[in-house]
């Protein structure tokens, strides 16, 4: 059990210093507590707190029906919203056996990238402001915000939208969706070669990355990290890849590897998959089939007795539903199992050894967002 | 002599890639003037269109005749998962003398609703809807709770 007084009494024998780093720290983009061992310059231990923004949605999912629990998952990382609501909706449809219609999928498809797009954008602004340069931040939210305002138009919200229900998604595209993505794509395009000016060729910047946190491969896989964490590592990781959902079979896109490992690594795998998010959307936006939106289902869902299992990737790598139903309207038990928490694990054997200077550095390419991990 | 040339060229390199962001930097410093990105909020609120689907809040769409579509059917308040709507209906006597259930208060709280549209998939009759509304600040939380149906309003005629 953790107690403060035992920190204060090791530290004491080591001769370390102690610090705290949050809940209220403006580098660890929400209330995410590191309790920082240092000597000198030099990190020794670093100990993440979590808690502090839990609010029990899996508690709470277990009082809500299979409709209203997928809601609730928007809140889980903010910034991929619609992956998560697809991982819940698809771990129902694959309890209730039904067979979600080719434009829904494609549709659900189509968003998801578009979030993933989101995401990294804005990952890429803040992990240049946590390094320490502040233009690409507000560059990164003009590209985010065209993408806000695709999904305001078609989904009704522009950060928790609760798209996917159960057997489809809720409304059909808006009339203009396709033309405002086309043209988000040819204007990112531009904007991406751009990022790359701007930020990857600098030289403070590859100095502040380049050998910095370095997580080998076993690291990475003993740690359980997923997502572009974990390819940055050379771990083949990818759930789109390895097991295709929707139709994610059906387009080509590479799974974009770095075998270096270091922070570096890490951002060039997360700017090479914003390009394959682009290119999956021109391979798809083209071909949406004619047909329904959603498929027919009872108004009150029962799942039969039994566990079932579904995962997907999202922004930060795999985000997997395990709900155990006891055939009633609510689940009986709901498990999330959240890319952030994993990926958080791996930043005390990233960071021993490092300097303080380089823990925001760190803590910035493992994107983490904090209610992910807390849930 | 090796060394100090790739001295010599990683100073040029490090200036160089300094100054192609610093070119980035300097055209946007030139041409923002043209390329306005942020609203002016407040201040275009007169021109400010929001999308048809924006969820602000719920709201009972009533006609002209003052009659709305609500049969008081209970389905958004079960649909809700958050407990934001409560109807409370009463029972219409016809002048055959038959019993009829309908709508006596729609209450909506609006400071427990998310806008997750679960209650507006679930009406059966395209009762409600969402409005586009969404300057909800006010001093008194209490005011926050709404009677969504006019005083005096009936069910429209048809609508079972």
């Amino acid at each position: 059990m953790y107690r403060e007084t035992a920190i204060v009494n090791e530290s004491e024998v080591t001769g370390d210093l102690v610090i705290n780093m949050g809940p209220q720290h403006p580098a660890t983009h929400g209330v995410l507590h590191l309790v920082v061992h240092i000597n000198g310059e030099t990190i020794r231990k670093v100990e993440p707190h979590l808690g502090y923004i839990h609010r029990s949605i899996e508690k709470m999912s277990e009082s809500l029906s299979y409709r209203q629990f997928i809601y609730v998952t928007s809140r889980m990382d903010y910034l991929s919203s619609h992956i998560n609501n697809h991982a819940c909706a698809m771990c129902v449809e694959k309890g209730l056996q039904v067979e979600v219609p080719p434009r829904a999928q494609y549709i659900r498809v189509i968003m998801d990238e578009l979030t993933r797009i989101a995401s990294h954008t804005l990952w890429w602004g803040a992990m240049a402001m946590d390094v320490g340069a502040l233009t690409p931040f507000f560059l990164a939210f003009r590209e985010r915000e065209m993408i806000n305002d695709i999904m305001e138009e078609t989904c009704g919200a522009r950060l928790t939208m609760n798209y996917m229900v159960p057997g489809g998604v809720m409304y059909d595209l808006h009339p203009l969706f396709q033309q405002r993505v086309k043209e988000f794509i040819k204007h990112f395009r531009s904007k991406i070669d751009e990022y790359d000016e701007l930020v990857t060729g600098n030289i403070i910047f590859q100095n502040r990355m380049k050998g910095v946190g370095i997580l080998t491969k076993e690291d990475a896989v003993s740690y359980g990290c997923s997502g572009p964490t974990a390819r940055g590592s050379g771990v083949s990781c990818d759930i789109r890849k390895l097991y295709p959902y929707e139709v994610y079979d059906k387009v080509q896109f590479d799974e974009p590897l770095e075998t270096a490992g270091d922070s570096f690594a890490r951002y060039l795998v997360r700017l090479q998959e914003l390009r394959q998010s682009m290119s999956i959307l021109e391979q798809l936006i083209d071909d949406i089939p004619e047909g329904d939106i959603q498929a027919k289902t009872k108004a009150v869902l029962k799942l039969p007795k039994g566990e079932f299992y579904t995962r997907a990737e999202t922004a930060r790598g795999e985000l997997g539903v395990y709900i155990v139903s006891e055939g009633g309207t609510t689940p009986y038990r709901i498990k999330y199992r959240s890319p952030g928490f994993s990926n958080l694990s791996a930043l005390d054997h990233m960071a021993r050894g490092g300097k303080i200077g380089d823990l925001v550095a760190m803590m910035g390419t493992l994107d983490l967002v904090i209610p992910d991990i807390d849930r | 002599m090796a060394f100090l040339k790739k001295y010599f060229s990683n100073i040029f390199q490090a200036i160089r890639s300094l100054t192609t962001g610093m070119r980035i930097t300097a055209g946007y410093a030139l041409r923002h003037g043209k390329e306005k990105i942020t609203q002016q909020y407040p201040d275009n609120k007169k021109t400010l269109v929001l999308p048809e689907r924006f969820r602000g809040e719920v709201v009972l769409t009533h006609d002209e005749n003052n009659e709305h579509a609500c049969t008081g059917c209970t389905a958004c308040e079960l649909a809700c998962p958050n407990g934001t709507i409560k109807i409370i209906t009463k029972f219409d006597v016809s002048p055959e003398g038959k019993k009829k259930k309908a709508l006596d208060t729609f209450i909506y709280h609006l400071e427990l609703c998310t806008m997750c549209n679960l209650c507006i998939e679930a009406c059966p009759t395209n009762a409600i809807r969402m409005a586009q509304t969404f300057e909800h600040s006010v001093f008194d939380r209490n005011k926050l709770t709404k009677k969504l149906n006019n005083p005096g309003s009936k069910i429209r005629e048809g609508v079972e």
